[in-house]
């Protein structure tokens, strides 16, 4: 696609368990993964635990290094590209985790904490760092003499304001969000997703949103991709994904959520996927759903369906929107 | 009090330990069980939520304590029963489900063993009745080959099967109240959907109340037939589910209700969050404990805390502005 900012084509990882002799197992963590990121756009990533979302975000972002596939950044290949060119393409592409107060050094005052990424890419000197953890944690609505204080003493909603600062500070174009809001209060959920929304606006930044709430993620995203057992089964328009899913695991997913309406819904219309996912050391044959699906059929064992685009932009990977 | 109240609780008043801050958790909260419904206590962390749950069992751990009120079970204020007597309701007439199950469950004991011991704890019957009746409560929450996989232990299990196995444990006496404390907050959603539809059916056969613990407004509108919303360790409002969500009073319960991201809301609806944090409640503040971050505050709300009004037999509120609207107009 040529105004995709970042094209992501064919990421797998496989990971090995430790284990004795024959016993020794792996796991195909990501496989076969392809997707696109637009400027100014936000792509969410969802799935249940296990599904490889949080891997394939640190494949993107080459904290792990896939077995295969590529990671193309304006047309430049991220993964394989020389140190010092990796070294300068990395500042594009930042994270934010799911635990703030961790991933914050917490011996390190969160002015120094906020510009540490500066120091570790050797830019600017004390002056400017100091100059601009303050214009950042203005920009993420804490006050600017707080980059005195420690970590410790926020509370988890402005370590998450802290936590997006930092990854600011090198001024990306993509930042990705893995869980980013997933152990905050309703309340402060709120507040975090706001902020995250209008800074895409001021600062045209794309995202990739990772969450297991689909709820969140339709509120937050242009496009959803929905991962099972290391794959990417659908990938489409927010409404659509969400509205008009083709795939039945995203089926089962969105009828599985409550909706906070007693009118309509009650615990009786949940909807009830049989089984469980497979564990991913033992992955099913042919689709990985199959075991579960509703709407399997005898190739659904065997085979494996392609991702394929089955309406305008909108792809699947499933029989049933198979062409014949 | 009507018949049909099973667990009636008063102006419940609980004081953490020194070690906690000292600082009340639970402040004056009410509320009664009535026979095969279902109450949701709906909060956000250190609301007290759990901290009533914990009270009403008497599990507050020292030297945090009850301070005020009453537990009223069958006429008996457990709050002054003693250890003895906590223990033959609590776990038989009472089941318990926690969040974490692996937490809740003895890594070192096969879960077969581990119902039974909560069957033989109150009920004089022999040790192979007792396994028998685990292994049909296994298979009743389903649990697949249940014979063989009550010899496992619990790491054998998936998270969602060891919330079953929990469940099991719960309801092994045929409990009259079952309270469950997030019991699906850990788990994935399709996962949750179906531990929340065993709960509910389990509930109907048994004609059991339920009190379910949620920071969750989704679980809420499936599960409730009552709702108690708490906010800085006290109930700001209780309705009924279908007024809560459809013609909730306090500016709390609206705001939450606002802030609710469900799979049918698309970027173009604004966010509306809730200004501000949660108080600390080593210092509440005075007056009204929402009212630093309610939008329709006044200066009287920080002056005077809100007495609770009764709107409608099942429409309780705390909130002065609230209460000024429906005498308005």
């Amino acid at each position: 696609m040529a105004d995709a900012l970042l094209a992501v084509e064919g990421l797998g990882k496989r990971f090995h368990a430790r284990g004795l002799g024959w016993r020794r197992r792996s796991v195909q963590a990501v496989a076969d993964a392809s997707f696109t990121l637009r400027r100014g756009e936000t792509l969410g990533l969802v799935g249940e635990s296990g599904c490889g979302k949080s891997t394939l975000a640190r494949l993107v972002l080459n904290l792990i290094a896939p077995d295969s596939g590529r990671v193309m950044l304006e047309g430049k290949d991220f993964l394989g590209a020389a140190r010092g060119q990796q070294r300068r393409l990395r500042r594009r592409i930042q994270i934010v985790f799911q635990d703030a107060l961790s991933s914050l050094n917490p011996r390190m005052t969160v002015g120094v904490n906020i510009a540490e990424p500066l120091r570790l890419q050797g830019i600017g000197g004390p002056t400017e760092h100091r100059q601009a953890a303050a214009e950042l944690l203005a920009l993420v609505g804490l006050r600017p003499d707080d980059e005195e204080n420690y970590p410790h003493e926020f509370s988890g909603g402005q370590c998450q304001r802290i936590a997006i600062a930092r990854a600011l500070v090198l001024k990306p174009d993509i930042v990705v969000f893995d869980e980013a809001v997933s152990a905050l209060d309703v309340s402060i959920r709120a507040q975090i997703l706001r902020l995250i929304l209008d800074l895409q606006q001021r600062l045209r930044l794309s995202y990739i949103f990772i969450s297991h709430d689909l709820g969140v993620v339709r509120r937050v995203s242009d496009r959803i991709a929905v991962m099972y057992l290391g794959r990417i089964v659908e990938i489409g328009p927010a409404d659509d994904v969400c509205r008009a899913p083709l795939h039945p695991y995203t089926r089962a997913l969105l009828s599985a959520i409550p909706i906070a309406d007693p009118r309509r819904m009650r615990v009786r219309d949940l909807g009830l996927t049989e089984g469980e996912a497979a564990s991913a050391l033992t992955p099913p044959t042919g689709c990985s759903f199959h075991d579960r699906c509703p709407d399997r059929m005898p190739r659904c064992a065997v085979e494996r369906p392609e991702l394929a685009g089955v309406a305008f932009g909108h792809a699947a990977a499933c029989f049933l929107h198979a062409r014949m | 009090m009507s018949d049909d109240v099973v667990l009636d609780v008063r102006n419940l008043r609980t004081r953490f330990g020194p070690r906690l801050g000292g600082l009340v958790a639970v402040d004056g909260v009410s509320f009664a069980l009535r026979r095969g419904r279902t109450t949701a206590l709906v909060g956000e962390s250190g609301s007290g939520k759990s901290a009533t749950a914990l009270s009403v069992l008497g599990l507050i751990d020292p030297p945090g304590e009850v301070v005020g009120g009453e537990v009223l079970y069958r006429g008996r204020d457990l709050r002054h029963a003693d250890e003895r007597e906590i223990r033959r309701v609590r776990g038989a007439r009472i089941g318990i489900v926690f969040q974490d199950p692996l937490s809740s469950l003895n890594p070192a004991l096969p879960i077969g063993s581990q119902i039974a011991e909560t069957i033989l704890a109150h009920e004089a019957i022999g040790r192979a009745e007792a396994m028998a009746r685990a292994v049909r409560l296994l298979e009743r929450v389903g649990v697949a080959d249940a014979p063989r996989r009550a010899a496992d232990y619990p790491h054998h299990f998936s998270g969602g099967m060891r919330q079953r196995v929990l469940i099991a444990a719960a309801i092994a006496c045929r409990p009259e109240i079952i309270i469950a404390d997030e019991p699906t907050t850990a788990l994935d959603v399709t996962v949750q959907a179906k531990i929340l539809r065993l709960l509910y059916d389990l509930q109907q056969e048994m004609a059991a109340s339920m009190l379910l613990i949620t920071h969750d407004l989704g679980v809420v509108a499936a599960m409730a037939d009552d709702v108690l919303v708490m906010y800085a360790g006290q109930v700001v409002e209780q309705a009924d589910v279908d007024t809560l969500f459809h013609q909730p009073r306090h500016p709390y319960t609206r705001a939450l209700l606002a802030c609710m991201m469900g799979v049918e809301d698309d970027r173009a609806v604004p966010l509306t969050p809730i200004a501000g944090s949660p108080p600390d409640l080593r210092d509440p503040p005075p007056g009204c404990r929402f009212a630093p971050r309610c939008p329709a505050a006044e200066a009287a709300c920080s002056a005077w805390a809100p007495v609770a009004l009764r709107l409608t037999d099942n429409h309780v509120i705390a909130c002065r502005r609230a209460t000024e609207a429906l005498v308005d107009g």
